[in-house]
């Protein structure tokens, strides 16, 4: 076993963990700071893949600003872990029961896929995922796509603006 | 590393966001799972992109096969933090009209 695969299983295995403790914690503010932990565990994993900028923009976008407006709204609100609401025991099995059968099936499914046999992905290779291929393809092939978007985020602002006023 | 366990390892943190969702009650965290389960797209994604960038270099050297996957990664990003943005001011004027986060609240769309 070489470098890679036990930094890929050790990732794997703490954003599995993490993910679990997002469901299994109370207090949705713990829940908040595992799913940070998870959003560096994929990070780690882009970098594994070699794809810096995605690595970089993750921890930005994802663990700095969506997390912390997660936070935000969390304390603006002040929700007592006692009075949240729970579903009762046997919709949270048929829920967990749902869901498990659901990778069940997948992963079944996967493995009987023969067209990805022997299909190797490349890591810490190929410089597709720096920041200079990732930019001239942002601003020749897609730049309509980056232009539209810019659209949709003043959409955005407009309609947080309006519906948090009142 | 072969793709399945990239694959495996994506439908597993899919698997917990759509479980997630399936038991909590809270809109909070209901919501976190659905970026949960982005992520896990996202990750995805970008394995099967240097999957096939790996195939494309053996055939060329200079080829930039496969960066398509990574823009499209980069715009479910974008698409994401404008999505948080409108859906916590939604769940704010939720908590201002009820006094309560509780998901099921939003029964009373239906009728």
């Amino acid at each position: 076993m070489n470098t890679l695969e036990i930094l890929f299983y050790a990732l794997s295995a703490f954003a599995v963990i993490c993910a679990s403790m997002v469901l299994i914690s109370k207090n949705p503010i713990h829940s908040v700071l595992w799913l940070i932990l998870v959003f560096f565990a994929i990070s780690g994993h882009y970098i594994l893949l070699n794809a810096q900028f995605l690595a970089i923009v993750n921890i930005i976008v994802y663990a700095g600003a969506i997390m912390v407006l997660f936070l935000f709204v969390i304390m603006l609100m002040n929700v007592k872990k006692d009075n949240e609401p729970q579903k009762k025991l046997l919709t949270k099995f048929i829920g967990v029961l749902a869901g498990g059968s659901l990778l069940t099936l997948l992963i079944a499914l996967v493995k009987q896929t023969s067209q990805l046999e022997g299909k190797q992905v490349l890591m810490k290779e190929g410089t597709i995922g720096l920041i200079h291929p990732l930019g001239k393809a942002l601003f020749t092939d897609y730049v309509l796509p980056f232009e539209i978007s810019s659209v949709l985020f003043l959409s955005a602002m407009v309609g947080a603006v309006i519906i948090g006023k009142k | 590393m072969p793709i399945q366990y990239y694959i495996f390892f994506c439908l597993t943190l899919f698997s917990i966001g759509v479980i997630g969702v399936l038991t909590r009650r809270n809109a909070i965290i209901v919501f976190m799972c659905i970026e949960l389960m982005l992520n896990a797209v996202n990750l995805l994604l970008v394995a099967f992109s240097k999957m096939y960038h790996g195939a494309a270099l053996q055939l060329a050297p200079q080829s930039t096969a496969g960066i398509d996957a990574q823009i499209f990664v980069f715009f479910i990003m974008v698409v994401a933090a404008a999505e948080v943005s409108v859906g916590l001011a939604i769940i704010v004027m939720m908590f201002r009209n009820t006094h309560s986060i509780d998901i099921n609240f939003l029964n009373r769309l239906k009728n």
